[in-house]
């Protein structure tokens, strides 16, 4: 099972639903891993999307991209990194009007900045569908040095640039697509207790 | 009356302190001997000659240093001052609100000449002269959210009023308690709140909220709020966290008096007009325990209040390891009189310590 | 008392100045709309507001206060001058018949401070707005807002004819290439899917008009797609008269009957007792009142409060809605 139970937290912490299909003109769908599971779901219930949707696809290693591309989208894209995609989601944004219909599944990291892509283009964040499937790894932002430190899963942990020990908090910032990290050991420096599993 | 300015800093010597003029007029924030959240909002027009609610901007005699210091702020970090794209019109409201408000306030300090869009502001205090265009950015040399609030004391929220919500898109902060513009801005008023406990099960968000969207043009209102902090130090940001959070192991029974500070904020809460924002000024006044101490009822009632409050809130204003020796050196100003009700010293009615 | 309001929890509504004013021009635009000016009683300016502001203003008939609300329709950068436009309803409670026929230039009125319940997005890469009638007052600040500073915009505006197309010969020789219009006479519709259908990323989409127009333009948008959040209007309803009830106010101790042509929120000011608002209309939220006791039917009308408050009985909001009943206790 690829679908994770979030516990409830803070008003500003993200929460995910389950993709449902929405009228519009044009749909645009952005998974990453696990996340193709929830457009494979989508379709399953309304194959007529298809007509006018755009799957832009990062596998990361997982091998969904043949069931994908059997939904037959109108456009189908596969990028090996968020990175990669970046430059054609931004152009599909910059192209798009509205009754866009905006999906995004897989880990919060990539949905975080597809977001945040969609709102730089000028879309409200409130009518982007988001499903979390797979990795409860975070994006995280140092808010010491605003480095930010991919895919963390432990708790505490070490900044990627700065060095310093950061605690997870759950407060999130849509505008920089990551949770916040503070320094762990700023009163006492040193004094760093064990890091453990992100929700173990 | 003239204002004589300090020169103080807030950092590294730390050589702030309050002359007895700024002990008097310190807005101490418990109107009773405990504390729980409350909306606690009131109209914010005028009040009490020489008190800080008087003017609509409290220009006091920190006014220059504490512009000093938002001046290395913003050079060491230039993210603590931002501004969404949409926002540049509120920007141009609060210019126009603090140059109207002070020039009509402060006469001997500040004016302001409008011949239609042509304005020439003149700080006399900081020795600026402008001569600018209303609404072209270009004729000034920062934006003008941040052109003003480089000349202002205390920090600057301005929110977009949209959705029934209030986002905060842009602002100034370089005196905060331990929050970050750079990661809150964009975010609305639920959101930028969410690390506060306990306030959201009461409610307390959503009522204020309500209130907030209703504030009219004309009709603006303030509250106030509290935190600790040790050393008189204003940029108490999460960002140099790691460099300040250290200063909080340095209390020790001898120096806490003098090292260990009260910190209150005045929020205020304008319309913008022009925008349909709101700015909400966060103004920070800093006194330390033995000043406060000076006043026989501020005393007796900071001790109670300081025992009594709930853990969460204690963890969360950041002096929850530091509160049993807080304690110890409020124990000795309390000598279990009763205290009058209100936030004012009462100095002539309340009976000096009994100790 | 000037320290912090001790205590509170409850918020209080902050009461606003009002601004005294004088007609200074009325100015009929056609059979039945007529744009009310005016100036500043005493001299000095206005203040500024934003485009879509409204203004609540007291006018007093004889021994009754009309008290309406109506769109600042002049230039928000113009602080001499404020103006209202005003269509004339012959089956209305009397506010703009009043205003049409006994008021004259040099007349003394109250107005609130300009408050906006429907402001523009400025977060909007485009706006388009869709007019019906009198719906176009709100827009007239907000493309003079926008015009000085060379925003996007574009105007669907819909009129019974030519005769009562209020502003058509102003904004279409100004804004030749931004405004459209449609005479109903002449069978002429705004062809709304067409015109939603390709709008660039981050327009936004602004209603104002009769309730149907309202909800047409709402329900073909989501047909279409566009998100709720890029989807604004303006509806100010106007009390309905009913058939008369009672009333007791516990906190005042004070009973009174509720006319059949008045409001609720009328009949409670006659006693004296001022319940804070901003819009009279259902909108702002400002007069909702806790009901303590009833025992009969309410009549809902407003926009503001949530369906189970409605249902649940323990809340009204008295500027537009009523009761049928034996008994209504309310905390005032």
């Amino acid at each position: 099972m690829s679908a994770f139970k979030f516990p409830e937290s803070i008003r500003s912490r993200p929460v995910y639903g389950i993709l449902e299909p929405r009228p519009g003109r044009s749909h645009l769908m952005i998974a990453d891993c696990e996340g193709a599971e929830a457009i494979l779901g989508l379709a399953v219930r309304t194959p007529h999307l298809m007509a006018n949707t755009h799957i832009i696809f990062i596998p990361n290693g997982t091998k969904f991209g043949t069931k994908l591309q059997a939904l037959n989208p109108a456009q189908y894209y596969e990028g090996p990194s968020y990175a990669a995609a970046l430059s054609r989601i931004q152009r599909v944004l910059s192209d798009a009007a509205m009754g866009l219909q905006i999906y995004l599944a897989g880990t919060e990291g990539m949905m975080g900045q597809a977001q945040n892509e969609a709102m730089q283009a000028g879309y409200d964040y409130t009518a982007i569908q988001t499903e979390h499937r797979g990795s409860v790894a975070r994006r995280m932002q140092c808010v010491h040095c605003k480095g930010i430190t991919e895919d963390v899963i432990i708790d505490p942990f070490k900044c990627s640039h700065c060095g310093l020990n950061l605690f997870v908090r759950d407060h999130y910032s849509r505008r920089i697509a990551a949770f916040q990290g503070v320094c762990i050991d700023a009163e006492n420096p040193g004094n760093v207790p064990p890091s453990t599993e992100l929700y173990s | 009356m003239t204002i004589q300015f300090n020169d103080e800093t807030f950092r590294d010597d730390y050589s702030f302190s309050n002359s007895q003029r700024a002990k008097d007029r310190f807005p101490f924030p418990f109107h009773e001997d405990s504390y729980m959240y409350s909306i606690n909002m009131e109209q914010h027009q005028g009040g009490p000659a020489d008190s800080i609610y008087e003017k609509r901007f409290d220009v006091d005699e920190h006014y220059l240093a504490e512009m000093r210091d938002r001046a290395l702020v913003l050079a060491d970090d230039p993210l603590r001052c931002q501004s969404l794209p949409h926002m540049t019109l509120a920007g141009w409201d609060l210019l126009e609100l603090i140059m109207v408000s002070k020039s009509e306030d402060y006469p001997e300090l500040f004016e302001l000449h409008r011949n239609g869009f042509k304005w020439h502001w003149i700080n006399k205090p900081m020795g600026i002269e402008d001569h600018f265009v209303f609404m072209d950015e270009t004729t000034l040399p920062y934006g003008p959210m941040e052109y003003i609030t480089r000349q202002t004391q205390g920090d600057f929220c301005v929110l977009d009023q949209r959705e029934d919500n209030l986002w905060m898109d842009a602002g100034m902060v370089t005196t905060q308690a331990d929050w970050s513009l750079d990661f809150d801005i964009g975010m609305n008023f639920f959101e930028w709140h969410a690390p506060v406990p306990l306030a959201h099960e009461k409610g307390i968000f959503k009522r204020a909220l309500k209130f907030l969207l209703s504030i009219q043009q004309g009709a603006p209102a303030r509250r106030l709020n509290w935190t600790m902090t040790v050393n008189p130090l204003l940029d108490t940001s999460p960002e140099n966290y790691h460099k300040w959070g250290v200063q909080k192991n340095t209390l020790t029974p001898e120096n806490l008096g003098s090292k260990q500070h009260l910190r209150v904020e005045l929020q205020t809460f304008f319309r913008l007009p022009r925008s349909n924002g709101l700015v909400f000024p966060i103004r920070c006044y800093l006194m330390s325990f033995q000043d406060i101490m000076a006043k026989p009822k501020w005393g007796r009632r900071l001790h109670r209040v300081v025992r009594d409050l709930p853990e969460e809130l204690a963890t969360y204003k950041g002096f929850i390891d530091n509160r049993p020796m807080m304690l110890d050196f409020l124990a000795q100003y309390d000598d279990g009189l009763p205290t009058s009700f209100g936030v004012w010293a009462d100095e002539h009615s309340e009976p000096s310590l009994k100790k | 008392m000037n320290a912090p309001a001790p205590n509170s929890t409850a918020p209080k509504v902050v009461g606003a100045e009002k601004i005294k004013v004088v007609v200074s021009a009325i100015v009929p635009l056609n059979n039945l709309v007529t744009r009310f000016e005016f100036k500043r009683a005493g001299g000095g300016q206005f203040p500024t507001f934003s485009g879509g502001a409204h203004t609540v203003v007291e006018m007093q008939d004889g021994d009754f206060k009309r008290i309406n609300p109506y769109s600042l329709m002049s230039d928000p950068a113009d602080r001499d001058t404020y103006a209202i436009s005003v269509r004339r309803d012959d089956q209305g409670r009397g506010g703009s018949l009043f205003l049409h026929q006994k008021v004259q230039v040099g007349a003394t009125m109250t107005l609130s401070f300009p408050v906006n319940l429907f402001s523009l997005d400025l977060r909007a890469r485009k706006h388009l707005f869709v007019a019906g009638g009198i719906g176009i007052t709100p827009f007239m600040s907000q493309i003079k807002q926008l015009d000085a500073v060379h925003g996007n915009w574009e105007l669907h505006y819909s009129c019974r004819n030519p005769e009562l197309g209020s502003y058509v010969d102003e904004l279409t020789t100004k804004y030749a290439h931004s405004v459209n219009v449609y005479y109903d006479d002449k069978k002429q519709l705004i062809d709304l899917e067409n015109l939603l259908d390709g709008q660039p990323i981050g327009t936004h989409l602004y209603v104002c008009g009769p309730k149907g127009m309202i909800d047409w333009v709402r329900t073909t948008a989501a047909a279409a797609g566009w998100p709720d959040a890029h989807v604004h209007h303006e509806e100010f309803l106007a009390p309905q008269p009913g058939k008369p009830f009672a009333v007791r106010l516990a906190k005042s101790g004070l009973s009174v009957e509720v006319g059949e042509h008045e409001s609720l929120l009328e009949a409670i000011e006659r006693l004296g007792v001022e319940p804070p608002y901003l819009c009279r209309g259902g909108a702002c939220g400002q007069c909702e009142t806790d009901v303590l006791e009833s025992e009969g039917t309410f009549i809902h009308r407003d926009h503001w409060l949530e369906d189970d408050e409605k249902s649940s009985g323990v809340k009204i909001m008295p500027c537009v809605s009523r009761f049928e009943g034996k008994t209504l206790v309310l905390d005032r």
